[in-house]
C-alpha cells in the first residue's frame, strides 16, 4: 500500500511536467492547427538557461525559473516570427518539417555549445518527511504545486481574460476574427510565448529532479508529451493536462511493477488501443468531415 | 519529347557501371560507401513518399519498419544461413525481409482505417517505439546491445538493382488504377469513397507496400554497416528519412530520389564543418520550406518517370487547351 502511494507520488511529479509540455504542443495547435515539433527542444533549451542561471550568475531558485520562462518564451516568439510566420498559407506538412528543423537546429548548436552532458547545480534546500512509510521530498511537492498552480494560471488566463478569448476565437474562426479587430499576430505570438514559457519551467524543474542534462533530452520527452496532448484530445487545454497526468501514471506504475524497460513498450501500447477506442482523444472532439 | 529509348539505355549503362565501379575499383572506397547510402536512402525516401506524398498521410514510423527488415535479414545471415550459401542466398534473405516487414506494415494499416493526421502520426510514433522497445527486451537477439558481426553483403549492383526495383514498383503503382485511389484519399477521403474508391484496400496496399521497401532498405543498411543495434533506428532516423521526402518533394518520384541523392551528399560534403554540420543542415530546411515549401520538385516530376500512355493523354490535353485559347482570342 505504501509503495503504491508512493509509486502515486512520483507519478504526480512526472505527470505534471508531461502535462506542462503538452500544454505548449496543444496551445499551439489549437490555435494554428500546426504541430510545434521544436517544442520538446525549448524545453531542453529551458533546462540549460536554468543550468547558464544558476552556474554563472548564481540566481536562487525562483528567478532561475524566471530568466529560464522569459527566455525561452522569447526564443519561442522569435522562432514563430521567423521561422513559422512565413508558412501560414502554406501546405500544413511544410510547416511541420521546419518545426522538425528548428528542434534539430537547437539541439545541434547546444551541442556545439555544451558538447558534454552538465549537471546542473541543486537550488532548493531538499528536505524529505517521511509519513506512514511513504517518503516525500520537498522538491517534489514543490514542482507538483508550481506546475499545478501554472496550470490553473493558465487555465484562467485562457477562460477568463481578453487575451484569452482572443484566443479561443482565432482558434474557432481564423477568417472572422481579424476583422473584427482582433490582433491576430499579437495573439499568436502572446500564445507561443506562453506555451514555450511553461515548457521551459517543465525543464527547469526536470533539470532540478533528474540534474544530469544534455542536449538530446528533450527528443523522447518531447515525444512524449506530444502523446499526452493527443491522449487528452489535441487542441483542448483540459485535455492536455489530463493527457499528461495519465501517461505520468502509466509509466511509473509500469516500471513499479514490471522490468522497467518494459515501460515504453506498455506505456505506447496501451495508447495504441486507447486511439483504437477513442480516436479523437479523452476530450477531443471529432471535427465533422465535408466533401 | 524526351527520348524514350534513352532511359532503358541508361539503366542498362548505370547497372554494367555498378558491376564495374567495384571490380575495376574506379573511385576509392569510400565514394563506393556513398553511393551504397544514396540507393539505400532513395528506396527509403520513395517508399515512404508513397505514404506521406501521395497518400497524405504523416508517417513518422518509416525507422520502425527498416528496423524490423534489418533484424529480420540480420539474424538470417548471421545465425541461419550456412557461411557458404550467404552470397546466394542474399537476395532471397532481403526478400524475406521485405515480405516480413510488409506483415508487419498490417499493424500501422490497420488503425488507419478509422484515425488520419496527427493521430495517425501518433500510431506511426508509437508503433516506433514500440518495435524499438520490442527488440530491447528479447535478448536472444542481442537486446539492447544489438547484432554484431553481420557479413558485408550488401554490394554496388545489389543496391543499384534494389534502388531501381523500388523505383519501378511504386512508380508503376501510382500510375495504376491504386494509385489514382491513392492520390484521391489524399485529395478527399469522403469523396474518393463516395466515387466507389475502396479506401480500405487501397491504404492496406500502400502502407503493405511502403513497409516492404522500407524492410528491404533496412535489410541492405544492416549489411553495409555491419553492426545493428535498437538505437540505429530511433526517431532522429525517421526525421532524416522525412526531411529527404519534404526537401525532395512530396507526391514525386524524382523528387525523392533529388531529396536523398542532396541530403547524402551533402552530409558527407559538409563533413569538414564537424558539429556545425548538423546546425547548418536544418537551417538549409528551413529556409528552403519558408522560400519554396513544397519542397524541390514539389508535385511535379520528370518525364523519364510518367509512363508513356499518361504522357500523352496530358500533351493531348495540352493541345486541346492551347486550341481552346486560340479559339478564344
Amino acid at each position: 500500500m505504501t509503495y503504491i502511494l508512493q509509486q502515486s507520488l512520483n507519478a504526480l511529479q512526472l505527470g505534471s511536467i508531461y502535462a506542462l509540455i503538452a500544454l505548449g504542443y496543444t496551445m499551439v495547435y489549437g490555435i494554428l492547427t500546426m504541430i510545434n515539433f521544436a517544442h520538446g527542444d525549448l524545453f531542453m533549451v529551458g533546462a540549460f538557461f536554468c543550468f547558464i542561471a544558476a552556474t554563472y550568475f548564481k540566481f536562487p531558485f525562483v528567478p532561475t525559473l524566471l530568466f529560464s520562462m522569459l527566455g525561452v518564451g522569447l526564443l519561442g516568439v522569435a522562432i514563430e516570427r521567423v521561422a513559422y510566420k512565413p508558412l501560414r498559407q502554406a501546405p500544413r506538412v511544410s510547416a511541420i518539417i521546419t518545426a522538425l528543423g528548428v528542434g534539430i537546429f537547437l539541439e545541434s548548436l547546444m551541442l556545439v555549445i555544451y558538447p558534454y552532458p552538465l549537471h546542473v547545480p541543486t537550488l532548493l534546500p531538499i528536505v524529505t518527511w517521511t509519513i506512514g512509510g511513504v517518503t516525500i521530498s520537498s522538491l517534489q511537492i514543490i514542482i507538483i504545486v508550481l506546475s499545478v498552480g501554472l496550470m490553473l494560471l493558465l487555465d484562467y488566463i485562457v477562460r477568463r481574460t481578453m487575451v484569452g478569448m482572443a484566443m479561443r476565437a482565432i482558434s474557432w474562426d481564423k477568417a472572422i476574427v481579424p476583422l473584427m479587430g482582433v490582433p491576430v499576430n499579437l495573439v499568436i505570438s502572446f500564445t507561443f510565448f506562453i506555451g514555450t514559457s511553461l515548457g521551459a519551467a517543465a525543464g527547469t524543474m526536470y533539470s532540478q529532479a533528474f540534474p544530469v542534462i544534455d542536449p538530446y533530452m528533450g527528443i523522447l520527452i518531447g515525444w512524449k508529451a506530444f502523446i499526452s496532448a493527443v491522449v487528452g484530445g489535441i487542441g483542448n487545454i483540459r485535455g492536455a493536462m489530463i493527457g499528461g497526468f495519465i501517461l505520468g501514471a502509466v509509466e511509473i506504475m509500469v516500471a513499479a511493477f514490471l522490468p522497467s524497460t518494459y515501460r515504453d513498450f506498455i506505456a505506447f501500447s496501451l495508447l495504441l488501443v486507447l486511439l483504437f477506442f477513442r480516436p479523437y482523444g479523452i476530450l477531443g472532439k471529432p471535427r465533422p468531415q465535408k466533401v | 519529347m524526351a527520348k524514350r529509348w534513352l532511359l532503358p539505355v541508361l539503366l542498362v549503362a548505370g547497372f554494367l557501371l555498378s558491376f564495374a565501379i567495384p571490380i575495376l575499383n574506379l573511385v576509392n572506397p569510400y565514394y563506393q560507401l556513398i553511393l551504397m547510402y544514396i540507393g539505400i536512402n532513395i528506396i527509403l525516401s520513395t517508399s515512404l513518399n508513397l505514404v506521406n506524398g501521395y497518400m497524405g498521410e504523416f508517417s513518422v514510423g518509416h525507422a520502425g519498419f527498416m528496423a524490423v527488415g534489418a533484424y529480420i535479414a540480420a539474424l538470417l545471415t548471421t545465425q541461419l544461413i550456412p557461411d557458404n550459401l550467404l552470397g546466394w542466398m542474399f537476395p532471397l534473405t532481403v526478400l524475406v525481409a521485405g515480405a516480413g516487414t510488409a506483415l508487419v506494415g498490417l499493424v500501422v494499416a490497420i488503425p488507419s482505417f478509422k484515425t488520419r493526421g496527427d493521430y495517425l502520426a501518433i500510431v506511426t510514433i508509437a508503433f516506433l517505439f514500440i518495435v524499438k522497445s520490442v527488440f530491447e527486451n528479447i535478448e536472444a537477439i542481442g537486446g539492447p546491445r544489438g547484432i554484431p558481426g553481420i557479413p558485408k553483403l550488401t554490394t554496388l549492383p545489389w543496391t543499384y538493382i534494389w534502388t531501381v526495383l523500388t523505383v519501378w514498383v511504386i512508380r508503376n503503382f501510382v500510375y495504376s488504377n491504386f494509385g489514382r485511389g491513392v492520390l484521391s484519399i489524399r485529395e478527399d477521403e469522403i469523396a474518393s469513397d463516395l466515387m466507389s474508391v475502396n479506401t480500405r484496400q487501397v491504404k492496406l496496399l500502400a502502407f503493405v507496400i511502403s513497409a516492404f521497401f522500407a524492410g528491404v532498405a533496412g535489410a541492405l543498411f544492416a549489411h553495409v554497416l555491419q553492426f545493428i543495434s535498437p538505437r540505429v533506428f530511433d526517431i532522429i532516423k525517421s526525421t532524416d528519412i522525412l526531411i529527404m521526402v519534404y526537401l525532395g518533394g512530396i507526391g514525386s518520384i524524382a523528387g525523392s530520389i533529388l531529396g536523398a541523392t542532396i541530403f547524402t551528399v551533402l552530409l558527407e560534403v559538409l563533413r569538414p564543418l564537424q558539429e556545425w554540420r548538423m546546425v547548418l543542415m536544418p537551417l538549409v530546411l528551413v529556409f528552403l520550406m519558408i522560400y519554396r515549401p513544397t519542397g524541390i520538385m514539389g508535385l511535379r516530376e520528370f518525364r523519364w518517370f510518367i509512363p508513356g500512355r499518361d504522357l500523352f493523354a496530358r500533351q493531348r490535353w495540352q493541345q486541346k487547351k492551347e486550341a481552346s485559347n486560340a479559339a478564344a482570342s
